[in-house]
């Protein structure tokens, strides 16, 4: 009962900190949401009017923004997830979770801080992106449940990249490092079906795009917020998401046994 | 008082990076409430040392309890004893100075009253009241080292580490450093210090271990040690017991030397000769 009682107050404890850092670090923290109100911005006016046409029964920019504000809360996501690499990398390589584990405290804590964390933010960001899609004219036709699912995938996601990334921050070695190794998480949304369908993609790209995690995510999404079934999407986007949270937690667990101030 | 244990007892501890052996058997016994100096050149095997007495590391092999208990076995026990402050300043660089003490007051579970009052006396203790709400990324080297110092003290431990503590500070940190020391040992801690300065384990320590190549070649009291080779400081000593100068001739952590360089030429020189007179 101790224990569990400490391991929750270390982890409050450290959910504060980190919370104060992105207080502190305000640059990092408007990037996060800034970035994906630009790609907004940016794929529904300028991309949006063709782009929209080209979508099947679409007929141009309204179509296109229905299309993509679900793509976009994806890619908000996978922005606040990439932070935390940058967080947990300062914090290994200033020597403070040396300090940490020589510390008579619940060795789990200092991670789940992070991730608490980046939860946190994750769901404020999503708050602002989703707002700032409903000022240009986005509306979900979803129903109670399909809110529920849409809220449920998107906090099952945002577990599996946070732990992937503070993986990747642990393994970094450097802030630099931290910074750019999970930039694949940017790059992956556009090959599936966040921002195109996969139909209209060149073969090959269209059949990794069809078979990576983030195209079951985004159609489960989507399905949710248009009031739709998402059938068997549903149950491809929970499986990844519990497989990548699941290896994610592991490697991160043994990183943290490992690292060292340099 | 009651007969106390002795605060670390090592036995045989050995460890090898890959083949690279660092550590090729150590023997050690620091009484409760006294300080020993490990000394030695960079790459003594110094750090790796308090990095598995402070539960950072695994050895190889041997046996080390600290504080009573058995490093690898009872590492917890060790953890609740011990406070370190390693070579690289552990302080969250975006939180301030009181932040950074009363978020070390929470990890030892200080009641809210007591937290408080604990993290208030050591801003006054260390000289940081003034500098308490402002973020420590913008403190000196030394108030920086002085904060940390500060963090390991939070929970009043029985026993701490030091790794290379005044390593790149300039000679006024570095005498304000060995006062608080002098002052911890007052209060009955037992301190364990590395260091590559001669005048610091000479300056501080009740016993000097002398770390070459992974082996303990040498230790006794400072003067014992002086004695033994013939010299007169731990220079000569260390020459002597070892066949080569304790000050490496090129230094290939910079961190010391360049901070050094840079922060405290226009000290040095007066710092030296007062060196001299204070032996």
């Amino acid at each position: 009962m101790t224990t569990m009682t400490y391991a929750a107050r270390d982890s409050a404890t450290m959910l504060r900190r980190n919370l104060r850092h992105m207080v502190r670090y305000p640059s990092l923290t408007l990037m996060l949401v800034g970035q994906p109100v630009l790609f907004l911005l940016l794929f529904v006016y300028v991309f949006g009017g063709t782009l929209g046409a080209g979508l099947p029964g679409g007929t141009g920019r309204a179509d296109y923004l229905t299309y993509v504000s679900p793509a976009i809360l994806i890619i908000t996501v996978a922005s606040v997830a990439m932070s935390v690499a940058i967080y947990v990398a300062k914090d290994a390589t200033e020597g403070i979770i040396d300090r940490f584990r020589t510390m008579s405290i619940a060795k789990s804590s200092v991670l789940t801080g992070h991730v608490v964390a980046a939860l946190v933010q994750t769901a404020l960001a999503v708050a602002v992106v989703l707002a700032v899609a409903l000022l240009l004219g986005y509306r979900a036709d979803a129903t109670t449940a399909g809110w529920f699912g849409a809220i449920g995938i998107l906090a099952l996601l945002a577990l599996a990249l946070t732990w992937l990334c503070v993986a990747l921050g642990l393994a970094a070695g450097s802030v630099e490092t931290a910074s750019n190794t999970p930039m694949f998480l940017m790059i992956l949304p556009f090959i599936s079906s966040a921002f195109v369908p996969t139909e209209s993609m060149s073969t090959g790209l269209a059949w990794v795009a069809e078979n990576q995690p983030f195209t079951p995510v985004i159609d489960t999404l989507r399905a949710c917020l248009e009031g739709r079934d998402p059938g068997s999407d549903l149950w491809w986007a929970i499986g990844w998401c519990v497989l990548i949270t699941v290896l994610s937690y592991a490697w991160a667990r043994r990183l943290f046994a490992r690292v060292r101030a340099v | 008082m009651t007969p106390q244990r002795p605060a670390i007892e090592v036995t045989g501890v050995a460890k090898s990076y890959g083949d690279q052996p660092v550590l090729r058997g150590i023997d050690l016994t620091l009484p409760a409430g006294t300080v020993y100096a490990l000394l030695g050149p960079n790459g003594a095997g110094k750090t790796t040392m308090v990095r598995i007495l402070s539960t950072l590391l695994p050895a190889d092999g041997g046996h080390a309890r600290v504080a009573g208990f058995d490093v690898s076995k009872e590492p917890d026990g060790v953890r609740r004893s011990i406070g370190v402050t390693g070579q690289f300043s552990a302080i969250d660089e975006l939180l301030t100075g009181r932040e950074n003490l009363r978020l070390m007051a929470d990890l030892a579970h200080l009641p809210r009253r007591e937290a408080a009052a604990r993290v208030e006396e050591l801003l006054d203790r260390f000289g940081l009241t003034e500098a308490a709400d402002r973020r420590s990324a913008t403190y000196s080297g030394g108030m920086k080292r002085r904060l940390d110092l500060a963090m390991t003290l939070v929970s009043r431990p029985r026993l701490i580490f030091l790794d290379e503590p005044t390593t790149g500070l300039d000679p006024r940190s570095r005498r304000d450093l060995w006062k608080i020391v002098r002052e911890l040992l007052g209060d009955g801690v037992t301190v364990f210090l590395t260091t590559q300065y001669l005048e610091e384990a000479d300056q501080l320590a009740h016993t000097v271990g002398l770390l070459d190549g992974g082996r303990l070649v040498a230790e006794g009291t400072p003067a014992e040690l002086k004695t033994r080779a013939g010299g007169e400081t731990l220079d000569d000593v260390f020459l002597a017991l070892t066949g080569h100068p304790a000050t490496p001739a090129d230094d290939s952590e910079a961190d010391g030397s360049e901070a050094d360089g840079s922060e405290a030429d226009d000290n040095a020189a007066d710092d030296a000769a007062e060196m001299e007179t204070t032996r």
